[in-house]
């Protein structure tokens, strides 16, 4: 019999005898689920943090704070930068030849979560230009905000969130009464967390003069970001750092993401170390209970490799069925799942969905396959090495 | 007692089974230990000295600012003896990226509220004879190399000076040495400066602090005096929302994440695989004894005899590797507080482990302690 076919059929009867031990077997599926399970839902976290931020709108969308801000909440700009920015070149022009250009206010707001915890909602104050700015809104419920009036529309994200932001709801900000008129949503980016209205309403309420935080332009494709980057950084008026959305969403993820990762890996890695053991017993009690069996196929002429594979294979198969398992596990009850964070410098409470992503499932499962294999090693060479004239003679 | 080394024999019955279902018991143990402990560490976080402390902020908005003048209104309350304020001034020294916790106070009662920090009476002289004078934490000055004497260049991203640039400069009068507790915190490696000064050449938001710490002479009575400082200001713009310094940090930490829920869910999925291992474990290795056991009861040892034993070699197991476990953590903290802050094994962490081991013990023990009671001798001896 070819090498081969020798471990095909060892290979067989021991995946045949498997339901006789489904008991010991099912520590190595279990303890792997466990651990896949973890990972994949704590990298889940990761990636949907950092798939909310990268979301962004139009690609051709350039943003503009003061210098050395590294978040927009700690940016403060004149009215007067605000209009030099906007009249930059390398600015698109609208259909009334005005630049596409939107001076933002960014504030937070202190809001229960419908948990009853308190979280501080981010607030943004929009001019009426900024909604060609910003395309990606749209009203999904009720309608926009009138200038001059105290009134908000909110994001679907924050709406779910927080408790008392249904349409029509009234809220208290310091010595005025706001009135939730419309809900938003904007592609899934983390807009979709925040609280819009009027920005001079807003600033009024706030007390904030004519500060700003930031300006949004849309680019003009002729000249695209490089054009207007050397306008905007030569202009002696103006002390700004200028960046792409992109690039300016992707440096606020990497911290927490970074957090995540390390929090998914350290975690996963001991409950990884734990499985192994587990495995580790589950393999040596398969091969023991099966070392008589193993001493007949080598007294028979089996090679000790059909043997060692064999004892592989079926470790590799129940560490691929426990990945599975915590892999589905892990898809079906956090997928899609809400959760929100404070901080990677994004104003206030950012909410993002948890995704589970086809990346993160295979790798759950190259996981659980090195546990397997970690976990069959040991016991296949000690399959292999058995003494047959002993074994046979063991009761 | 006299049994000991009948159950010892037991258990090492199979080396390598025996062995490897302790380190998972270990590695579990570990895990758990970890988790609920930083969760337990972040839960009781603060000093003993935080429970006489209070933390009024803004109601509306964290980032909005409350007048100076509240202070004095508060100092009217019974049983507030002092008050400190703390206004955010962030900034950058040199490039953007090396962002600066600097914060104006009034450091004479910051020193009171916090004498954590441990800032001298000589310190707080400085800093009062040079009102642009700088209060470094040890760890901050190292960082930069700044001395006493420097003059530090502090750039902004928000406050405008009164020449109109946002270039500040200060002058390092003093470097303090905060307790360990505090060495990482916010408040020990900030860069202090003079609030007077800094309010006085400010351009905007004059005579406006971003939060108050106010020190109260029994925390038996914080919530009500919490309550009568927020009435100061009721139903003007200016709301504030005090709360005791462990509830403010509690909740400061619970916008990042719910650690509670994410620990707590990971230890649930750790102990639900263990038990089933360990309980796996059990029964494979009584099954195996069986004609022992048998041998035994035909001795004279009475079925429930023979249960007990078998009882006490899984809680032998149990607990002696949870144990290891428990102990694992607590040196894995100390690793973990070197770069995070103290963190430590709270007793009650501990107590609950050892309660969790003892009770996977008996779940796990229990069947073949039955099986093992119940058994006839007859048919045990026969193989049957």
């Amino acid at each position: 019999m070819s090498a081969l076919s020798q471990i095909a059929a060892v290979s067989a009867m021991n995946i045949r005898s498997l339901p006789q031990r489904a008991g010991t077997s099912s520590v190595v599926v279990i303890g792997i689920a466990g651990v896949v399970a973890v990972l994949i839902s704590v990298l889940a976290m990761s990636t949907g943090f950092i798939r909310t931020l990268q979301k962004t709108g139009p690609a051709n969308r350039a943003m503009v704070v003061r210098t050395g801000a590294s978040a927009e909440l700690v940016s403060v700009l004149t009215n007067e930068a605000a209009l030099a920015v906007a009249d930059s070149a390398g600015v698109k022009k609208g259909s009334d030849g005005r630049p596409l250009a939107s001076p933002e206010t960014l504030l937070v707001m202190n809001l229960s979560k419908k948990d009853g915890d308190d979280a501080s909602a981010p607030f943004r104050g929009l001019t009426q230009d900024g909604f060609a700015v910003h395309p990606e809104i749209k009203i999904t419920s009720g309608r926009s905000f009138r200038p001059g009036v105290n009134e908000m529309i909110v994001g679907k994200a924050a709406q779910r969130l927080y408790k008392g932001l249904d349409l029509g709801a009234h809220i208290k900000l310091f010595d005025s009464t706001w009135t939730v008129v419309g809900t938003f949503a904007s592609d899934g980016t983390g807009r979709e967390s925040e609280l819009i209205a009027d920005q001079q309403t807003l600033n009024s309420a706030y007390h904030r003069g004519n500060s700003l935080q930031s300006v949004w332009v849309i680019l003009d494709p002729r000249g695209g970001f490089q054009t207007f980057k050397d306008a905007v950084t030569t202009n002696p008026q103006l002390q700004v750092d200028v960046s792409t959305e992109k690039d300016f969403s992707a440096r606020q993820a990497s911290n927490i993401s970074n957090i995540l990762k390390f929090v998914a890996y350290v975690v996963g890695g001991i409950m990884a170390i734990g499985a192994v053991f587990g495995a580790l017993n589950t393999m040596y009690s398969a091969v023991s209970t099966r070392s008589r069996e193993i001493a007949t196929l080598r007294a028979i002429g089996f090679g000790p490799a059909p043997v060692v594979v064999s004892v592989f294979v079926e470790a590799l198969l129940l560490a691929l069925i426990g990945g599975a398992i915590g892999a589905s596990l892990a898809w079906l009850v956090f997928n899609g799942h809400s959760v929100d964070t404070l901080g990677g410098g994004f104003g206030g409470q950012l909410i993002f969905d948890l995704a589970v992503t086809p990346g993160l499932v295979a790798q759950g499962i190259i996981w659980a396959c090195v546990i397997g294999v970690v976990g069959g090693l040991f016991p296949a060479i000690r399959a292999a090495r058995l003494p047959v004239a002993t074994a046979l003679r063991a009761v | 007692m006299k049994y000991f080394f009948l159950i010892w024999a037991g258990l090492w019955r199979k080396k390598t089974r025996t062995i490897l279902t302790m380190l998972s018991i270990i590695v579990a143990f570990l895990l758990f230990g970890l988790l609920q402990g930083i969760n337990q560490g972040i839960k009781s976080g603060s000093s003993e000295t935080g429970n006489h402390r209070l933390w009024t902020a803004p109601r509306m908005s964290g980032i909005s600012s409350i007048p100076v003048s509240l202070m004095d209104q508060m100092l009217t309350i019974k049983g507030v003896l002092n008050v400190a304020h703390f206004s955010f001034f962030g900034g950058y020294y040199q490039d953007a990226k090396n962002a600066l916790p600097a914060f104006a106070t009034n450091v004479d009662k910051l020193a009171i509220l916090y004498p954590e920090l441990n800032i001298t009476k000589a310190q707080i002289a400085a800093m009062q004879a040079t009102r642009s004078g700088a209060l470094i934490g040890r760890r901050l000055a190292r960082k930069y190399g700044w001395k006493i004497g420097d003059k530090v260049p502090v750039g902004t991203t928000i406050w405008t000076n009164s020449d109109g640039s946002n270039n500040w400069a200060f002058d390092v009068v003093g470097i303090f040495d905060p307790t360990p507790q505090f060495d990482r915190s916010p408040l020990g490696s900030a860069f202090w400066i003079n609030y007077d000064y800094w309010d006085e050449a400010r351009k905007f938001d004059k005579h406006r602090v971003h939060q108050f710490f106010e020190q109260i002479d029994d925390p038996q009575k914080a919530a009500q005096i919490a309550a009568q400082i927020d009435r100061l200001s009721a139903n003007s713009p200016d709301e504030t929302r005090t709360q005791t310094e462990n509830a403010a940090l509690q909740s400061q930490l619970k916008r990042l994440a719910d650690i509670n829920f994410i620990a707590n869910s990971i230890v649930g999925a750790v102990m639900f695989t263990l038990l089933f291992l360990t309980a796996n474990t059990m029964m494979q290795s009584v099954r195996e004894r069986i004609p022992e056991l048998a041998v035994l009861k035909t001795l004279g040892f009475t079925g429930n005899t023979v249960s007990v034993l078998v009882m006490i070699e899984s809680l032998m197991l149990c607990v002696f590797a949870a144990l290891i476990g428990l102990a694992c953590s607590a040196g894995a903290m100390k690793v973990i507080g070197a770069v995070l802050g103290p963190i430590r094994l709270l007793p009650i962490v501990v107590v609950s482990g050892i309660a969790i081991a003892v009770a996977l013990a008996i779940v796990s023990g229990l069947p073949p302690a039955l099986r093992a009671q119940r058994l006839n001798i007859v048919d045990a001896l026969a193989g049957r």
